[in-house]
């Protein structure tokens, strides 16, 4: 058994990429030295089979053994080497920017490995009476396992007996230990977290190998990633215009002899032709581009199952988000005290702080520290008043309270202040209905504050009780809007208290006493209509929602059956990041599409340079078309073949990074990126083949 | 008058008479195939040929109905000319050969009307009316239909069905092109085009010696050829004969017929997917390329260049003089950008880069606005391409008109995109490094190669005209064209109706915010981009080796 816990690194850059509460997904991150280490895995990529996959590559893969064979065939053809270099140079740097992809999430997946070190289990027999320790590896669902205090959990499980304080850093990177308990949603453990107290049984769920932990490795390493569909089409389009330029470079040559220029259009420099021609840009970062998406996300804390799911939030039109610790703040709070008619705000305050001070509850802290912090009462603790009998909260009487010195203070729920008043011969005042009733409309709760004294039983008072929006949610509603995006809150409270909260956090509708049949009924309707649906989850009485949504995000707090159903996984258990992975898979498919664009865009300055190198012998008005004023055919050549294969270099941290992405309308979006990737895919050859045409020119024999 | 401002005038004309049709044509073709009622006469067409008209097609069937359709087209072309020899009204004309008999049927079934013949020459009434005439009225129907039922399914949704081919057949003929033809023909017979079955008259010549001149159903004729953006003249000169196209008028309202159904079939795609915005979209960016050609087309005309050029204020060589070079430019790019193909003056003539446009005209894929129902439905293909590129860079899958591009639909479009470059590059490329095709060449050097690769890019792309100077009669060219035709016409039909029966099936995705808008002047821009880039960079090399290495050489 390991004795060690394995802490997955800290990865400072990942809060850093977002800077605080500006809602923008920034890129991930680059270091220009993972070029250098993943050199090696680049060479081994050069497989023929891995390379087939990528149908642009392969070509570029099958031009370079091809004016392999030509150079050595003539050796002293100094062009010819130069040529064929560049082109293997293009297909290692293709090969690299996976590599170097693929390198960040093995780099992860190995510490995530330490922490599936080998375990011990201590397996109970089948008639429930002993136990025997086996390997953590052959335990099958179904089986008991214990664990005590210091016990890493062998498999992944359902607690069904005790309670613990488990450290979930190995998974979550987060140090302080959560609970889990048998029974309703916190009972599900994680192979490879440790016990830090008390003793649990664990009923294992998942088959050796299946384990979560081994499903993230497999994630993060990228081993089991499969194209998604997005991807697909977008290499059939690729095959295809590698397929047209390849008709255009073949039939080139009878059309070259015609003219007379055969001696201008050697088999190299066909070959040359036809690389500069098809999308190798795209073609060489389309896999890193896939990878670095599902990776910005691990690098927040998110586990996607499949890319497809990625590429999915990037449409999604609407977003369930659940009220509490989403939108509002996890708890209400109290935000006013409201004096019935003969009292005074400070008598209702006295009270009220008084009688909370037996309540541990959020909600009754919060009425101690608005006491406090809005009327300037003196913080009291419960020891100061001698001989007090202190009543606590609890969910039946739905009061708390104090006797001391023969008077009698409550607070709590209208219903069981009203009952007790009446109860203690007293009256409610004939406005506290209207202040309830007020309070609620409002979307708030109200808190009856009542005492009982020498003057009798009587209400004094009402507690406003609030659910408070995060800050800075209508702002991020606003953007989603802005980007097509509708928002539905989802809570249990009533229509009135939903409304309200929904108009003052901002949210295009809401879903009030949401059970979980309407959640469900809520998703199919919205797919009815074509839109796709995300969603977070925790509970198990989530899952089938979860697993009807387009995007369902599982808190990793959350039970097995959520996890299981959801096709993301947050680490963190923030419902408010779904935000953030919609904004993650649109920056996705936005990198695609601009360097598609600027690949493509590219093929005009490589014409000018190229067809006036080959024809300009035979046709010396062709000449003209070298606008770009490059030194000799050779060079003209060489130097498009050079800035084709160093512009994949220079765009893999863009590819890796992801372009920058700010939530605005598809209109403002597009029109940015096609003067940036279009105009600049078209203009930056030019200016980036001239200048290695003006360094090329110098050596000798190719100037 | 300046010849330049004439142009500019015949332009400004022709905008403002397909304006003037653009919305009353436009909507009618929307209620002809959108309707539910029969006329009486479509019913005994459909009793005759034992169609059930109502009945709703999938793809496959509708591709079925007009593969068969065409076939037996083909078949019947073939026959009535190989036994016109012993056809009464044959003008004595003896049956066509084997090859050319094949390359002709297969022309004018595929819309293309490539004439390898010359018309008064070699064809008859019978052959000319009752087969050419005839084939010029269904092949416009049939490229209407496809288009028609790709519209659908961007319409439709949760449904694979297209509607009914025969019924859109019929519709097409009985409804949109035959009311239109007898109107024209009527005007064109006012502006002195000819009609009748007259025989052959010996007409005595200025300079001594006789001529023989044809009489024939010439009016009727030219009017479908233009109107169904046919272009196969009844005459070998085609539009640049006088009994054909008499004078600047008449000149002017064959430009207008061979524009105003493939410019107003954008209205009836607006209307029916429901948003006349997105119909505008692609107008505006057919409109855009045509009057940019057009403009390049006068400008590389007019421009002054040589003695020859000075005396006669333009490159005046191969055009008539009573159209001008403004008329000439005008033809020239409508007859390009559509898949027409009829030529009122010598396209080989034309400068070097003139040449050119007309090439790049037809390599951009006819689409601007294209031929009847093959230009709508070529734009969309290029359409989807362009939003399946852009479309990522605003952060979803792409998506057009609220249906999905998914897998499929690329497949299906990208497929569209490779028939015709791979058979004018193939079939131009086997021609030089065959020994007797190039032969056939009047030039030698870049001219010469522009002839045959015209060839392939006409015959492939539909369109028919031809750079003259190409003796394109021989078992080669007649063989290869044949094949280039119809591949280059059925195809593509095969992925657009496929394409269309997929995006029939989809659900429609609501449009949002986030939707990438298509019917904006952003998007006509991109799209506009898109085709030159997609379609204009495969044949870079090979104009460059052909019109460019001329006109540059000027």
């Amino acid at each position: 058994m390991s004795t060690v816990t394995p802490t997955r690194p800290t990865e400072p850059e990942a809060p850093a990429a977002r800077s605080a509460g500006t809602g923008r997904v920034g890129g991930g991150l680059f270091d220009p030295a993972q070029l250098l280490a993943s050199f090696p895995e680049a060479l081994r990529k050069l497989d023929p089979r891995v390379m087939v996959k990528s149908p642009v590559m392969f070509v570029v893969l099958v031009g370079s053994v091809l004016t392999t064979v030509l150079a050595v065939r003539n050796p002293g053809d100094r062009f010819g080497w130069a040529i064929t270099a560049w082109l293997w140079l293009t297909t290692v740097f293709a090969n690299l920017a996976e590599a170097v992809a693929e390198g960040r999430g093995k780099a992860q997946a190995d510490t995530l490995r330490k922490a599936r070190t080998d375990t011990v289990a201590r397996r109970l027999t089948r008639d429930g009476t002993g136990e025997e320790k086996v390997p953590g590896t052959e335990l099958t669902p179904g089986d008991l396992v214990v664990c005590e205090a210091g016990d890493v959990i062998p498999g992944d499980g359902d607690v069904v007996e005790g309670v613990a304080s488990v450290d979930e850093s190995a998974i979550t990177g987060e140090s302080a230990p959560v609970i889990r308990e048998s029974g309703g949603d916190r009972c599900a453990v994680t192979g490879g977290t440790r016990v830090l107290s008390d003793r649990i049984v664990v009923k294992i769920t998942a088959k050796p190998g299946e384990t979560f932990i081994d499903r993230m490795i497999g994630l993060v390493e990228g081993a089991a990633r499969q194209k998604t569909p997005n991807e697909i089409a977008l290499n059939i389009l690729l095959a295809s215009l590698t397929i047209v330029f390849l008709l255009v470079v073949v039939t080139l040559k009878p059309f070259a002899i015609y003219a007379g220029a055969d001696e201008q259009t050697s088999l190299i420099v066909l070959t040359a032709l036809l690389v500069c021609l098809i999308p190798t840009t795209i073609g060489a970062l389309l896999s890193a581009i896939g990878i670095a998406g599902m990776d910005r996300l691990v690098q927040r804390n998110v586990l996607a199952m499949s890319g497809r799911a990625v590429e999915a939030a990037g449409d999604v039109s609407t977003l369930l988000l659940d009220k509490t610790g989403t939108i509002t703040l996890g708890n209400r709070r109290a935000s006013e005290f409201v004096p019935v008619r003969g009292t005074t705000e400070a008598e209702v305050a006295d009270a009220a702080q008084l009688s909370s001070l037996a309540d541990e509850t959020p909600e009754g802290r919060s009425i101690v520290v608005l006491a406090k912090e809005g009327y300037g009462l003196r913080e009291r603790h419960r020891g100061e008043l001698s001989g007090a009998e202190w009543i606590g909260f609890t969910a039946q009487t739905r009061m708390s309270g104090v006797d001391a010195d023969g008077r009698k203070v409550r607070k709590g729920a209208t219903g069981s202040v009203v009952a007790w008043v009446k109860e203690q011969g007293g009256s409610v005042a004939e406005d506290a209905q209207a202040l309830t009733d007020r309070i609620s409309q409002a979307g708030g709760t109200p808190l009856l504050v009542a005492v009982r004294d020498d003057k009798g039983a009587r209400v004094l008072g009402v507690i406003h009780l609030k659910d408070v929006v995060k800050e800075g949610m209508r702002e991020r509603f606003d953007e989603l809007r802005r980007m097509g995006i509708r928002t539905v809150m989802i809570t249990g409270d009533n229509p009135l208290t939903a409304k309200a909260i929904a108009e003052e956090a901002g949210v295009d509708d809401f879903l009030a006493e949401a059970t979980p049949e309407d959640k469900m009924a809520l998703i199919k309707r919205e797919q009815a209509g074509g839109k796709l649906v995300a969603m977070t989850g925790d509970g198990t009485n989530d899952a089938p929602a979860l697993a009807q949504a387009d995007v369902g995000v599982a808190m990793n707090t959350g039970t097995s059956a959520a996890k299981e159903a959801g096709n993301m996984v947050d680490l963190d258990s923030d419902p408010t990041k779904l935000i953030e992975i919609v904004e993650i898979g649109k920056q996705l498919l936005i990198t695609r599409g601009a360097l598609t664009t600027f690949s493509l865009a590219n093929d005009v300055a490589k014409y000018f340079a190229i067809i006036p190198a080959m024809f300009a012998v035979a046709y010396p008005s062709l000449d003209r078309l070298n606008i770009m004023g490059l030194a000799s055919p050779e060079s003209a050549i060489l130097s498009a073949v050079v800035f084709n294969a160093l512009v994949i270099v220079a765009l893999v941290p863009l590819a890796l990074k992801g372009v920058r992405y700010r939530p605005s309308s598809a209109d403002s979006m597009l029109r940015r990126n096609l003067c940036v990737y279009g105009l600049g895919g078209l203009v930056a050859p030019f200016v980036g083949i001239k200048l290695i045409d003006m360094l090329l020119s110098l050596i000798p024999g190719i100037g | 008058m300046s010849p330049v401002l004439a142009g500019i005038l015949q332009l400004l004309a022709l905008v403002v008479a397909l304006g003037l049709s653009y919305r009353p044509l436009g909507d009618h073709m929307a209620r002809v195939y959108s309707s539910e009622k029969h006329h009486r006469p479509e019913k005994w067409i459909y009793k005759a040929i034992g169609a059930h008209p109502d009945a709703e097609m999938r793809w496959p069937a509708y591709l079925r109905g007009v593969l068969a359709f065409s076939a037996v087209s083909v078949l019947f072309l073939y026959l009535l000319q190989r036994v016109q020899g012993s056809l009464p009204g044959s003008l004595g004309f003896v049956s066509i050969d084997p090859d050319q008999a094949f390359n002709t049927a297969a022309s004018f079934v595929a819309n293309t009307n490539w004439q390898s013949y010359y018309g008064e020459q070699a064809m008859g009434h019978v052959v000319q009316t009752g087969g050419l005439a005839v084939q010029n009225f269904v092949s416009a129907a049939v490229g209407m239909a496809v288009a028609v039922a790709l519209v659908r399914g961007f319409a439709r949704s949760r449904t694979g069905e297209l509607g009914n081919f025969w019924a859109d057949l019929v519709r097409g003929v009985v409804r949109v092109l035959l009311p239109i033809s007898v109107i024209g023909a009527l005007v064109l017979v006012a502006c002195g085009a000819i009609q009748n079955f007259s025989g052959i008259h010996e007409v005595g010549q200025f300079t001594g010696g006789t001529q023989q001149w044809n009489g024939g159903a010439v009016a009727s004729q030219e009017v479908i050829k233009e109107l169904g953006t046919n272009g196969g003249g009844y005459f070998n000169a085609n539009s640049a004969h006088p009994f054909e196209n008499p004078d600047g008028l008449s000149n002017l309202f064959e430009i207008y017929l061979i524009l105003v159904i493939p410019f107003a079939l954008t209205r009836t795609f607006g209307r029916m997917v429901g948003s006349l915005k997105q119909g505008y979209a692609i107008l505006g960016t057919m409109a855009a390329i045509w009057i940019g050609s057009t403009a390049l087309m006068m400008w590389t005309e007019f421009a002054h260049n040589g003695t020859a050029f000075d005396i006669a204020g333009g490159a005046m060589e191969g055009k008539e003089t009573r159209f001008g070079i403004g008329g000439s430019s005008l033809f020239a790019v409508a007859t390009t950008l559509t898949s027409t193909g009829a030529v009122n003056s010598f396209h080989s003539s034309y400068t070097g880069f003139g040449g050119g446009i007309t090439l790049l005209g037809m390599q951009l894929g006819e689409i601007a606005p294209g031929g009847v129902g093959s230009g709508l439905y070529g734009m969309l293909i290029m359409a989807v391409i362009a939003v399946f590129l852009a479309g990522l860079m605003v952060g979803r899958t792409p998506e057009y008109l609220g249906k999905k591009i998914g897998t499929r639909e690329i497949t299906f479009a990208a497929c569209y995109i490779l028939v015709t470059p791979a058979l004018v590059l193939c079939f131009t490329a086997a021609s030089f490094v065959l020994d007797t095709p190039a032969h056939s060449m009047t030039h030698s050097g870049a001219h010469g190669f522009s002839e045959i690769l015209y060839a392939f890019t006409s015959g492939a792309n539909n369109n028919g005209s031809a750079f003259a100077g190409l003796n394109a009669d021989t078992q080669w060219f007649n063989s290869t064209l044949g094949i280039a035709m119809l591949l280059g016409r059925f195809l593509p039909m095969v992925f657009v109706l496929a394409l269309a029966g997929s995006l029939a099936e989809q659900r429609p995705v609501p449009e949002t915010a986030g939707t990438l808008r298509t019917e904006k002047p952003l998007f006509t821009g991109l799209l506009v981009g898109t085709i030159m880039i997609v379609a204009g960079l495969t044949y870079f090399p090979a104009l460059a080796l052909g019109p460019l290495a001329e006109g540059l050489a000027a």
